[in-house]
């Protein structure tokens, strides 16, 4: 049974999903989706013990072996995405009820339920799989399910910002898709591992540097990442709040953990960073993705928009660390990773509940909602503070590590570049705090504060940033394990 | 000794209690806690005491010395002082701010290394914005929102300096730093600003007012000495040191005289003071630097007790300008007297606790041959007959028909134990000396000392009294107007004022304006209708997807 975890990992939530149409009841649906996700953590966290206790897990699928089987390998950098993944929807899902019940038509809840399961599967499959091709086909199971979930959103502008993500990620998904067909007419084969060591001579032909740049754009796009993130703000402000808070913390990494795998398992590290002038472009690309968006983010009207920008530049402060190009760069990004996780996660959480309690999420609803939902407010404050990077939360370990691996390449302008940029985030965090305590209430503003069963899940997420601020050494060792891991040298 | 509860830490764990408890339990807290700590700083061993890992790092976040241990104790015993003035006047959040800013300072002061330090000297910049905010009108919560952005802007600037020092050097050592690397220059410049140094002065007179009687209590005692204790720690004998110290003397008497608000003068005096402390930074003979120290102990006590008066005066009238008060010595006697007594100790009056450090700073230049600067310290000296004013104004000049209750009790209990301590340490200054970090053989009462210091201040007074007469006669709102200068003569002096408050509201008016213009410019360009933040067709986002794998194969193949 342990040996099978790997499999199940994926296949639980996948058997899930239609379960929960079956069932038809929206109750008996969340309850179901609750278990499968508590189940896909505990499975997680058996996984890590595993990884940390003894090294990468190698899971042949159907005990076909590869590189003809599928093969989903388990190490130290996949496991860490499978805690994000499983522990955002172990906590959010909890969450859900009240939210679902009031942004969606009871009859579409078990259908709601079971596109979040789908969503998840997609976005397991895509962390624990080792085969570039059934990567493909998990991309397609989230963004399908994805599609369908936006769709969902209460307000009508949900539906274009459904049917342009849908376009856009077909596109992505194709560009990934025709960059895997290359690969495969020169090397014959879709495993991983396999495609590393055929791929290995044929680095300077023509056919596989294009494969690379249509895999690295394909990806880009499901990272969001500036110029590609067009599909992202009304995405994240239309779709139902629980859908956006778990996309948040979810699926951009998600797609950034592929683009890594892909980009340094498969052509290995020394050709992306060295051959090829990725540092450049990625520090160009993000550092220019960091000042627009953040800045776009500092005059959005709409907190769920606001924090929609808020992650473009948070994302873009991942892709920054990979730019870095060093171990300790990396090992920050995928730190930042898990922490903006967990911070994003719990400020969508926070919008989530003035969603339901005031009706919506413009700054000029949340005005004085600091007096009169104490609980929420102070939550999404302290989450804030995680966001710009205060000592003491988890964004701070993150965000110093990627500056310590500037300075260790001497890039001061970098170090300084993170460090000026934290003030931007900070002004949009004031701009909230501002509309929550210092704005009188309307008169006749609603007054009560959220439920408990969304308060917990909010507070644990709250918790957990600082707590990985105060004792960061679990992620701090998967990540800088699997940095290593990526670079192939040895931790 | 592992079981040491650090004494910072205690109190930061109690503005996490404090707002759980009901009104009761959080007086408690808040009184017993800083009891609690200082029993802990005065049995505490030398040395390093905690220490955990963090990152790469090892934190220390407890070393016990003579320097931190002076400044410890007196943060400890303000803090009990000001939660005794303020029990049963403040709400959750205020005591949890107050204890949050005291846990700040005591932790900063006992940090063993730059980066315990920072982190400690973060939480009081959260802590004394709450602070000011708590003064809950209008002009607070902008003063706060000000006092916010200078203190993050500076905490900023302190950290990249802490990075980088501890990345060029290696050594996040809290210890004597050279000023050879630029990271250092950016400590000492975010040392600076919390120090309320010139031209950074104008947040702290601009804030501090803002805040409730007992807030301002709690603020006006631990940001800028920890400032101080920052200085004496890190940059003692920088000589750039001595003219910021004494623009900022200057500073702060120049815009006192100018003062109506009784508080405002209060938080310029702080100015002064600190500049006085810097200046003795700055000389760096061991005798300065324990004058530094020792007057930073005294200024906290009588501050705080100058500091109450007036909040006591404010809590019972409701009003803060000189103008309107006046002759209240009638009905509220005890006040008057701690008020008189703080008033002498901030005067340096002999057998107050001011006379026994602050000559120390002005013996230091004697004894290192600076006569410059030891003229300098004299005549500044003489400005600080100003303060006179604050009991005058308050409790003396014109009747002002006001007959307000005394303080409650616990106000008055407050006041009367920083009263003794002022003229404890006045008249037995032996305890003090002993505390001090660098061993002093310093005797203040000698008779040249005593003499010249009543001199001075005999001579500040009747010039007090007689400048006080002259404006009585012209019967000109007090200190609305330039009188000072007036009694001395040259109409030049307030030209030249006029002229730079002038050029200065016209730089902030066009710094301003240009701030609104970029501010808009930015607004129209990643505002929601905006080229960066609106909507873009669904066309056009894939044109991008095409534009960047052109530019990732134009990259990859030049």
């Amino acid at each position: 049974m342990i040996g099978q975890l790997p499999a199940l990992q994926v296949v639980v939530p996948l058997l899930a999903a239609p379960l929960c149409v079956v069932l038809r009841n929206g109750t008996l649906a969340w309850l179901l989706a609750v278990a499968t996700s508590w189940a896909a953590l505990a499975m997680a966290v058996v996984l890590t013990g595993q990884v940390l206790a003894g090294g990468p897990i190698a899971y042949a699928m159907g005990g076909w072996l590869p590189p003809w089987g599928i093969e989903y390998t388990i190490d130290s950098f996949n496991v860490l995405i499978l805690l994000i993944i499983s522990g955002s929807a172990a906590a959010i899902l909890p969450f859900a009820r009240h939210s679902v019940a009031d942004e969606i038509a009871p009859e579409q809840h078990a259908r709601f339920y079971s596109a979040f399961l789908l969503i998840m599967t997609g976005l397991l499959g895509m962390a624990a799989t080792g085969d570039v091709f059934n990567l493909f086909v998990f991309i397609e199971i989230s963004s399908i399910a994805t599609y369908a979930a936006i769709a969902l959103g209460r307000d009508r502008r949900a539906l274009t910002a459904a049917f342009n993500y849908l376009v856009l990620g077909t596109v992505g998904a194709t560009f990934y898709l025709i960059g895997v067909g290359l690969l495969y007419a020169v090397t014959g084969t879709l495993n991983t591992a396999d495609l590393a060591s055929r791929i290995a001579p044929l680095l300077e032909s023509r056919t596989v540097i294009v494969g690379f740049a249509f895999i690295s754009v394909g990806l880009m796009l499901k990272v969001a990442l500036f110029p590609l993130h067009q599909w992202l703000p009304n995405a994240y402000t239309y779709a139902p709040s629980v859908i956006t808070t778990f996309l948040a913390a979810t699926a951009t990494k998600v797609a950034l953990y592929s683009l890594l795998r892909v980009a340094f398992a498969v052509f290995g590290a020394g050709y992306v960073l060295e051959r090829l002038p990725t540092e450049a472009i990625l520090l160009a690309i993000a550092g220019t993705a960091i000042v627009v968006a953040s800045t776009t983010a500092i005059f959005q009207k709409d907190l769920k928009r606001l924090l929609a920008w808020s992650s473009l530049a948070q994302v873009a402060t991942i892709v920054l660390g990979v730019g870095i190009g060093n171990a300790q760069g990396l090992a920050g990004a995928l730190l930042h990773m898990f922490s903006h996780a967990l911070t994003k996660g719990a400020l969508f959480m926070a919008a989530a509940v003035f969603a339901l309690r005031l009706g919506g999420t413009s700054l000029e609803r949340l005005q004085g909602a600091g007096r009169r939902m104490p609980w929420t407010s102070a939550a999404l404050v302290l989450a804030g503070l995680s966001l710009v990077g205060v000592p003491l939360t988890a964004s701070f370990v993150s965000k110093w590590t990627i500056v310590l691996a500037a300075l260790e390449r001497g890039w001061w302008p970098v170090a300084g570049f993170i460090l000026v940029t934290s003030l931007l985030t900070l002004a949009y965090v004031v701009r909230v705090v501002e509309a929550l305590y210092f704005r009188p209430s309307a008169a006749d503003a609603p007054a009560r504060e959220a439920p408990l069963s969304m308060l917990w899940p909010l507070w644990l997420m709250v918790a957990g940033t600082f707590y990985f601020g105060l004792n960061s050494s679990i992620p701090m060792r998967l990540a800088t394990q699997a940095a290593a891991l990526l670079l192939g040298v040895a931790p | 000794m592992t079981s040491l509860i650090p004494p910072g830490l205690l109190l930061l764990l109690g503005a996490l209690v404090v707002p759980l408890l009901g009104r009761v339990g959080r007086q408690l807290v808040a009184l017993v806690l800083p009891l609690v700590a200082l029993a802990i700083v005065l049995l505490a061993p030398e040395g390093e005491a905690l220490r955990s890992h963090f990152l790469d790092f090892t934190i220390v976040w407890l070393n016990v010395d003579l320097l931190g241990r002076l400044f410890a104790i007196a943060f400890c015993i303000t803090a009990f002082a000001g939660a005794l003035f303020a029990a049963g006047r403040v709400n959750r959040v205020e005591m949890a701010a107050a204890l949050l800013l005291a846990g700040g300072a005591i932790g900063a002061v006992l940090a063993g290394d730059l980066i315990a330090f920072l982190i400690f000297w973060e939480m009081m910049a959260v802590g004394s914005t709450v602070l000011v905010w708590c003064g809950s009108t209008p002009a607070a919560l902008r003063a706060g929102q000000r006092y916010a952005i200078v203190h993050v802007a500076g905490g900023a600037v302190l950290m990249i300096g802490v990075v980088g020092h501890v990345a060029l050097s290696g050594s996040a050592a809290f210890a004597t730093l050279t000023l050879e690397s630029w990271p250092q220059w950016l400590i000492l410049a975010g040392v600076l600003v919390n120090a309320a140094a010139f031209p950074l002065a104008a947040w702290l007179p601009d804030a501090y007012p803002e805040a409730s009687p007992s807030g301002m209590v709690f603020l006006s005692a631990f940001t800028t000495k920890t400032a101080v204790f920052a200085l004496l720690r890190l940059f003692p004998g920088t000589e750039l040191l001595i003219p910021v110290g004494f623009v900022m003397v200057l500073y702060g008497l120049v815009y006192a005289l100018r003062e109506n608000d009784v508080r405002r003068m209060l938080a310029y005096s702080i100015v002064t003071q600190v500049g006085f402390m810097i200046v003795g930074v700055g000389i760096g003979t061991a005798m300065a630097l324990n004058g530094a120290a020792a007057h930073a102990f005294a200024h906290v006590i009588y501050k705080g007790l100058l500091v109450m008066a007036a909040g006591a005066v404010m809590t019972m009238t409701g009003r803060r300008n000189a103008t309107d008060l006046g002759g209240l010595w009638r009905s509220m006697p005890v006040t008057m007297v701690c008020c008189m007594i703080g008033m002498l100790s901030i005067m340096a009056f002999p057998l107050t606790s001011g006379f026994v450090t602050k000559s120390m700073i002005a013996q230091a230049a004697v004894d290192d041959g600076q006569m410059l600067n030891w003229l300098l310290l004299t005549a500044a000296s003489v400005g600080t007959l100003v303060y006179l004013s604050v009991p005058w104004f308050l409790f003396f000049q014109h009747d002002s028909g006001l007959r307000p209750p005394e303080a409650p009790a616990t106000m008055r209990a407050a006041m009367i134990l920083l009263a003794a301590l002022c003229l404890g340490i006045g008249l037995f200054p032996g305890p003090l000396y002993a505390l001090l970090p660098f061993g002093v053989e310093y005797v203040p009462y000698t008779a040249d000392h005593v003499f010249a210091q009543l001199q001075m201040l005999g001579g500040c007074t009747l010039v007090f009294f007689l400048a006080q007469r002259y404006l009585r006669r012209r019967t000109v709102p007090l200190l609305d107007t330039d009188w000072l200068y007036r009694q001395a003569g040259p109409r030049l002096v307030r030209g030249a004022m006029r002229l730079i408050v002038a050029a200065a509201s016209r730089a902030q008016a066009v710094a301003g304006s240009a701030i609104a213009s970029l501010i808009a410019t930015l607004a129209r360009h990643y505002g929601p209708a905006g080229r960066f933040g609106r909507t873009v067709p669904v066309s056009q986002a894939a044109i991008w997807v095409v534009v960047l794998l052109l530019a990732f194969l134009v990259a990859e193949f030049a």
